[in-house]
């Protein structure tokens, strides 16, 4: 149907609720923008990777642990060859004794001075000097699953048809953040954690999501629980060792209830004892598969456990997960994850009522995050004509990259660019994840680097769409005069585009 | 009528004879036919695509023109003064920026083609840069360059040792198409973007956005202050200032690419920010700074290249000139001809090959813009022609369709 009055509600899903339109998508959606978005939620599986999937968490920290035991035992021979080699010749060394040269020659499979020209924006750029001998250096095991996970989802971003249900799993995934700074570990399970945690509970029930988040080797990993050790747990044989209690601060805190909600230090401690014991199984684990998800009840604090008036029977993994459930169902939490939803999408200062109908849909259902979703988009005061909100600089790329449908699907093209703006791909700089005010993003420098990226992405994205067509694609007949007029001045098509990019009405949403 | 314009008694005249000329559209004085050197050279090509529309006026003032420190108001260069041009003839100066440029030149390595335009006849610089790098005679049709199609009908089809390079982040059209290329872009990341659009953003801002023009007010501000600080340090000037040093740097790698002995031959550059609407500037301004890297560019390109650049041609184009009139912002409007600038050691240069129109207000075209007496796709045909022995039917029919018209300019390479 032809774009009209209803074109700013079909913006306003793309932009506010989804990531952005992609040719024709604003008339598909002009008709009933709601229900748009609310197709988009009941499509089956809609959240899911399914081809092309990377390994799994688990595979990928084997590969990680193997490669680890590799490098330790190359540096071993290589330690005994240079002490035998300074035993046996107390001459100069004999050159067969020696690492063979490998010479001045340019051996044929070294890589090309120059790359071709279909390179990514932003990866190193071939030198003028002649390259080389030296092979190219395969990247380690943990970055090449990263960089696979990150070119899945951004396959995922860049097919969503609204792109609702990528946000929602953007969203839980900073909620649940993991860092991929943290280690070689993280960086081989972030993605995982993603794909296996988050994605195929984004549209299910909240005490699910939980749970398989709080559990996921990554987060286990990343939150310091696979050492913490109940202190009564086998005495003596973990001299040194004891209770950790970050895992169990942070879900309470940031996960669920949110702070200032009434737990005490005491629930803290309490709770942290309770997931004593739920750990990952090291590289030579005899209890599991290494790198899953393992229960150690010889680490597990034994005993009962009381937190927020409750008392809970040692049930060994069980007893960590009857306490995830209930604190799921805190009122607290119904509070705090509708708070986090209403602020993300629609306000900095969200507005009071809507957060509670969004707690007691919550509540109603027993944390069903479809019912939840599908009532927000339903809701009037979700659909303010007032674009508060600055996208995320995830959000800014990924809807660049739909209005102009920029191919290829290249993370080389998009990692730097988030890394650039403050939000590197999983690697926010605590357990509390990327800030979700707007402020945060149009700061000073934020828009500065905004400038910038607008600028490579409209050389990169010139030859993919014109601007003008770009300009309808996103913003339909929304945009105002004077952005139109900018844009139609603009000294070449990269100008143009990055132009539109910065536009307020590409900006806000 | 065929006269030679480059004959010295004319040139002193050269006024007298252009309005009389008007008439001769591209009726160029050919030079005697160059021997035929692609033989005996190793010859290298470099494309420099200015984007935004160069004001040819400024860059090579006619000053000479008893019309044009009128018209061009306070944009216009003078014989002498504080707007004073370099001195090249009577007729022509340099902007002040070129002085580089101004060094080939009095070499007899550069060359400047004057009153020129592509086939294009609107003023989108959209179009305009289509037409300019596509080769071909109107707007529509971009699935290749003209140096790309050059690349595929050169021996080995690109692939060979006659190899083309895009220079910069992305690959201008002109050297884009089937036949391949390659790429290289200067260390150093993101380019960041330039004062011009950065205005642009601001001024759509201040209109539409008072919180996200205030955040960006004060980045800019700030940037500001650092590179004064960068300044203030002394001669340790990192790039990032201005346009200047990533534009000598991208010419430097280019230049180091083509010198190689197994290196490309043919390169593409691409320089954008000569959309002067506002305070194009004279001596100082948004101009000259844009002119100062050109001619860091070419002086790069120079000493880069070395013992090659005497088989060396860098031509400089842009889609379109500027309006003769000055507008009411301090600057000039899209218009219509404008001047190449071509440099190397493989020219036969000090010249500004011109068959001047002149500025009197009624030769003006369309009353507005300096009227283009030259095909700028002869220009550039002549310089293939010469430098790699292209075929008229090859240059008329694949590199330049339906550009039989115009015929490959002779004599512009020694």
């Amino acid at each position: 149907m032809a774009i009209g009055a209803n074109d700013a509600a079909a913006v306003t899903a793309f932009n506010r609720f989804g990531l952005g339109a992609r040719p024709g998508s604003l008339a598909e959606a002009a008709g009933d923008p709601r229900g748009f978005l609310l197709e988009e939620l009941w499509t089956a599986n809609v959240a899911l990777i399914r081809d092309r999937a990377p390994p799994s968490g688990t595979e990928a920290l084997q590969a990680h642990y193997l490669q680890q035991e590799r490098v330790r035992e190359e540096r071993a021979k290589m330690a005994a060859a240079a002490m035998q080699t300074a035993a046996l010749t107390p001459t100069p060394p004999v050159v067969s004794a020696m690492t063979p040269s490998r010479g001045p020659s340019l051996s044929p499979s070294s890589a090309p001075p120059m790359a071709p020209s279909a390179g990514s924006m932003m990866a190193e750029p071939a030198k003028p000097e002649p390259a080389t001998a030296e092979p190219p250096r395969k990247p380690p095991v943990q970055q090449a699953q990263f960089l696979a996970e990150a070119e899945a989802r951004l396959e995922k971003q860049l097919e969503a048809r609204a792109g609702l249900v990528e946000r929602l799993v953007a969203f839980w995934s900073n909620h649940f953040a993991v860092s991929v700074a943290k280690s070689g570990e993280l960086r081989a399970a972030a993605g995982p954690f993603e794909r296996e945690a988050i994605r195929p509970n984004v549209l299910g029930k909240f005490s699910t999501l939980l749970s398989a988040a709080e559990s996921h080797p990554a987060m286990i990993l990343f939150l310091d629980n696979q050492n913490s050790i109940g202190p009564n747990a086998a005495p003596g044989r973990f001299a040194g060792k004891g209770l950790n209690e970050n895992l169990a601060r942070e879900i309470m805190e940031l996960h669920k209830l949110g702070v200032g909600s009434g737990y005490t230090q005491a629930d803290v401690t309490e709770f942290a004892r309770a997931i004593t014991g739920w750990s990952v199984s090291g590289p030579n684990s005899e209890s599991g598969a290494p790198g899953a998800f393992a229960f150690k009840p010889n680490w597990h604090e034994p005993g009962a456990r009381k937190i927020l008036g409750r008392t809970y029977p040692d049930a060994g993994v069980e007893q960590g997960r009857a306490v995830l459930d209930d604190l799921a169902r805190h009122p607290a939490t119904a509070k705090h994850i509708a708070m986090k939803l209403v602020r993300h999408f629609v306000a900095d200062d969200p507005p009071s009522d809507l957060v509670a109908t969004l707690a007691r849909k919550f509540r109603d259902s027993d944390g069903d995050l479809a019912v939840v979703v599908s009532a927000f988009v339903s809701d009037d005061r979700a659909w303010t004509p007032q674009r508060n909100k600055i996208r995320t600089p995830l959000e800014f790329v990924v809807g660049a990259a739909r209005a102009t449908s920029f191919q290829p699907h290249d993370p080389g093209f998009y990692l730097p660019a988030l890394g650039l703006m403050g939000m590197p791909l999983w690697q926010p700089s605590g357990p509390n994840g990327f800030s979700d005010v707007s402020d945060s993003w149009a700061s000073p420098e934020g828009m500065k680097a905004r400038l910038d990226i607008a600028w490579a992405m409209g050389q990169r994205m010139r030859g993919a769409a014109e601007p003008l067509p770009a300009l309808k694609t996103a913003l339909g007949e929304t945009a105002s005069p004077d952005t139109v007029q900018t844009i139609e001045r603009a000294e070449s098509r990269e100008q143009a585009l990055a132009l539109l990019f910065m536009a307020p009405e590409f900006q806000r949403r | 009528m065929v006269r030679d314009p480059f004959d010295p008694a004319l040139s002193r005249r050269g006024f007298v004879r252009a309005a009389s000329a008007f008439g001769a559209l591209c009726g160029f004085g050919f030079l005697p036919a160059a021997a035929s050197a692609a033989g005996a050279r190793d010859p290298r090509f470099v494309v420099i695509i200015l984007r935004g529309a160069m004001d040819g006026l400024s860059a090579v003032p006619p000053i000479g023109d008893p019309d044009y420190a009128t018209l061009h108001g306070d944009l216009a260069f003078a014989a002498s003064g504080d707007r004073a041009a370099l001195p090249v003839d009577g007729a022509f100066g340099l902007h002040p920026s070129l002085a580089a440029f101004k060094r080939l030149y009095d070499a007899k390595q550069a060359t400047v083609v004057h009153a020129v335009a592509t086939g294009y006849r609107d003023r989108s610089h959209f179009d305009g840069q289509d037409v300019l790098e596509s080769g071909n005679p109107g707007p529509g049709r971009t699935e290749s360059g003209w140096l790309n199609r050059t690349l595929a009908a050169l021996p080995g089809g690109g692939k060979g040792s006659l190899r083309g390079v895009a220079v910069g982040a992305t690959a201008p059209l002109v050297i884009r198409g089937p036949a391949p290329a390659l790429g290289w872009a200067p260390p150093g990341g993101l380019a960041p973007a330039g004062a011009d659009l950065t205005q642009r953003v601001l001024d759509l801002y201040a209109h539409s956005d008072a919180l996200l023009g205030e955040r960006l007010h004060a980045a800019v501000a700030a940037e500001k202050v650092a590179s004064e600080q960068r300044d203030a340090e002394g001669p340790m000037k990192k790039p990032g200032g201005g346009p200047v040093e990533p534009m000598r740097l991208a010419a430097a790698g280019a230049g180091r690419l083509l010198a190689a002995p197994d290196g490309p031959r043919i390169a593409a550059l691409a320089f954008d920010g000569f959309d002067t609407h506002q305070n194009e500037g004279a001596a100082q301004g948004l101009l000259a700074q844009r002119l100062q890297g050109l001619d860091a560019a070419f002086d790069a390109l120079h000493a880069s290249l070395g013992d090659a650049w005497k088989d060396t041609v860098v031509v400089a184009v842009t889609e379109f000139g500027r309006t003769v009139r000055v507008n009411g912002t301090h600057g000039t409007d899209h218009g219509t001809a404008t001047a190449a600038l071509i440099a190397g050691g493989a020219l036969a240069g000090g010249r500004v090959v011109a068959d001047w129109p002149s500025l009197r207000p009624e030769r003006l075209y369309e009353g507005r813009d300096l009227y283009p007496t030259a095909d700028l796709r002869g220009v550039l045909k002549g310089l293939l022609a010469d430098s790699f022995g292209l075929s008229p039917k090859t240059l008329a029919e694949t590199i330049f369709p339906e550009s039989a018209a115009a015929a490959p300019m002779k004599g512009l390479i020694a």
